[in-house]
């Protein structure tokens, strides 16, 4: 069968050969074989301008910030919140103090259950989250609502994939307190309508938090239009350092809330009897932060501003389409997840060969991809799987690259007798 | 490494037919084993006679690594005492980990000396060892799952 789409590996002016030059990591042989990086959504390969700011960051700027008086410390301190500026603007967030520096989601999921959800759970209450949920959105809330005595309440999936909104619609009574939903699956590829799915929590006034973990490296975010509360990202899936992110707040919200952790950094003033805390983001900055992972994945976020959203949405959309058109011509191959609007994001099954082998086959044809569970047991559970493979792509990924994963497909067929 | 070194014909042929696959309803012994990072889920019964393990099996679900290796343990270990069901485990162990496998000693494991190649594959070992790390708990009746991590 002849594909549909040309295999023509560029969108519109960009080479995407030159843009896969900013990636050193792409230029490898693994096992004697080309790398074929097919786990973006694990984490993202990172350009050479995110690798050179780190190293320029520890060779020529490294110092404490926010309380040198000295030349090198403002200067750390000023590419340090520059960052933060960029951060906002990338979330389009109001202010730039509503941009919590964190590790990453799970942290910022984490400070969000500890320090708000203690503030305002009561038992009986209730936290609504979906089906399909990473457990970085899961667990957190069950550990809160174990501690305070409140209900987790779960929002059901169809088998496309998609959240059934009726039903979420029918969770939402008057002791919800907390919605935290996911915008993009990371197993599933579902896109989420959040600014629906928002606006319906707040006709119960509940306050809402969206994990954008896997939203983020694929489309334009923007809080206000969404009208969450909290927003998530992290920075070594769109392109940035590992162990940076950010959680965004409202203002108002994070005025409020008691500190997640205390030290340094998040104090006014500090006396055996009392302490103050300092103003938001400080507050939740507590100790030195990762300065040097903020400074990069700030130049992550002018990287893809850079490259443009049209492009990574045009190239992502066009790998999409033809990989699943490819891997439908795999005997046996099932695709996990249908929804109407997904990111460039495939889960799939072979009949009889279990995606652990499969992931080691491909491997020794040099293709990354991810096998499991991906940190989502109870979409694996309703889909009645024990695992799937996932293929994750992102702009820099070839329609040359898709050929090698059907072909390898096709061989771990081979070597199973299928 | 060839593929097919790795999936030889026996492991294959283990994993589609799969001996000892079902539950022992009067078992002495059972135990649930599982590698949480690839969902690979299994649990081993044992009758013992004595010393004397008389009927072995097992049921669950995983990759061909651990599904076969499951199921060639259970002949592999059919009436043989604990002691050498012990002893099995851990020469087998000594191949699958790349450290302390003595080619030499490999005749002694039969047919399970087909997961040699597993050693290559260091993300792959504690497949193969799962079956074993649950047939162990469930000799020293270990009242936890037993995990791989």
């Amino acid at each position: 069968m002849q594909p549909r789409i040309e295999p023509d590996s560029t969108t519109g002016t960009i080479d995407i050969e030159q843009i896969r030059q900013d990636f050193p990591a792409l230029h490898q042989q693994v096992r004697d074989k080309p790398l074929t990086y097919l786990d973006n959504a694990a984490t993202s390969q990172k350009p050479k301008q995110v690798i050179e700011a780190l190293s320029r960051y520890y060779s020529y700027q490294n110092s404490n910030i926010h309380r040198g008086v000295y030349y090198l410390s403002e200067q750390a301190t000023a590419a340090y919140e520059a960052a933060r500026v960029k951060a906002q603007r990338f979330l389009n967030a109001a202010n730039p103090a509503e941009v919590v520096f964190v590790r990453g989601t799970t942290e910022a999921i984490n400070l969000v259950a500890s320090s708000y959800g203690r503030l305002v759970l009561q038992p009986g209450d209730e936290v609504v989250i979906s089906a399909m949920e990473h457990h970085s959105n899961i667990v957190p809330w069950q550990l809160l609502c174990e501690s305070v005595g409140a209900n987790l309440r779960v929002a059901p999936i169809d088998t496309s994939g998609m959240l059934i909104i009726p039903e979420y619609e029918k969770l939402l009574g008057p002791r919800v307190k907390i919605v935290a939903l996911v915008h993009v699956s990371n197993s599933l590829g579902t896109i989420n309508d959040v600014r629906r799915l928002v606006g319906l929590a707040k006709e119960q006034s509940a306050v809402v938090l969206i994990d954008g973990a896997q939203a983020a490296p694929h489309m334009p975010i923007d809080v206000q239009d969404i009208g969450c509360d909290f927003y998530t990202v992290s920075g070594h899936k769109m392109y940035g350092p590992t162990g940076i992110g950010v959680l965004y707040g409202r203002i108002e919200l994070l005025e409020t809330m008691p500190p997640y952790q205390g030290g340094g950094e998040m104090i006014r003033s500090v006396t055996f009897e009392k302490t103050t805390y300092a103003p938001p983001p400080a507050k939740f900055e507590a100790g030195t932060p990762h300065i040097a992972g903020a400074i990069g994945m700030g130049v992550a976020i002018d990287y893809l501003e850079q490259l443009g959203w049209d492009f990574v949405h045009e190239q992502e959309r066009v790998l999409l389409e033809y990989a699943l058109e490819r891997l439908a011509t795999v005997p046996g191959l099932q695709i996990i997840g249908s929804a109407e609007s997904r990111a460039s994001v495939i889960s799939f099954t072979v009949d009889g060969i279990h995606a652990h082998d499969i992931g080691t086959i491909v491997d020794q044809e040099g293709v990354a991809i991810r096998t499991g569970h991906h940190c989502t047991q109870p979409i694996m559970d309703f889909f009645g799987v024990p695992a799937t493979a996932r293929a994750s792509f992102a702009f820099y990924n070839t329609v040359e690259e898709v050929d090698t994963l059907t072909k390898a497909l096709m061989e771990a067929r081979e070597v199973f007798g299928r | 490494m060839e593929m097919r070194d790795l999936y030889q014909q026996v492991i294959l042929d283990h994993n589609r037919s799969p001996r000892n696959f079902r539950e022992i309803e009067d078992a002495d012994h059972v135990a649930h084993g599982d590698n949480p990072l690839c969902g690979d889920k299994i649990k081993v019964y044992v009758k013992l006679n004595g010393d004397v393990i008389e009927d072995v099996s097992f049921h669950g679900s995983g990759c061909a690594i651990s599904q076969s290796s499951a199921s060639l343990m259970t002949i592999a270990v059919m009436g043989k005492s604990i002691a050498e069901a012990e002893q099995l485990f851990h020469r087998f162990h000594g191949m699958v980990t790349a450290d302390a496998d003595q080619p030499a000693r490999r005749k002694e494991l039969g047919k399970l000396a087909a997961f040699a190649g597993v050693r290559e594959f260091p993300a792959r070992v504690k497949c193969a060892n799962l079956a074993w790390h649950t047939l162990h708990a469930a000799l020293c009746e270990h009242a936890e799952p037993v995990s791989t991590e």
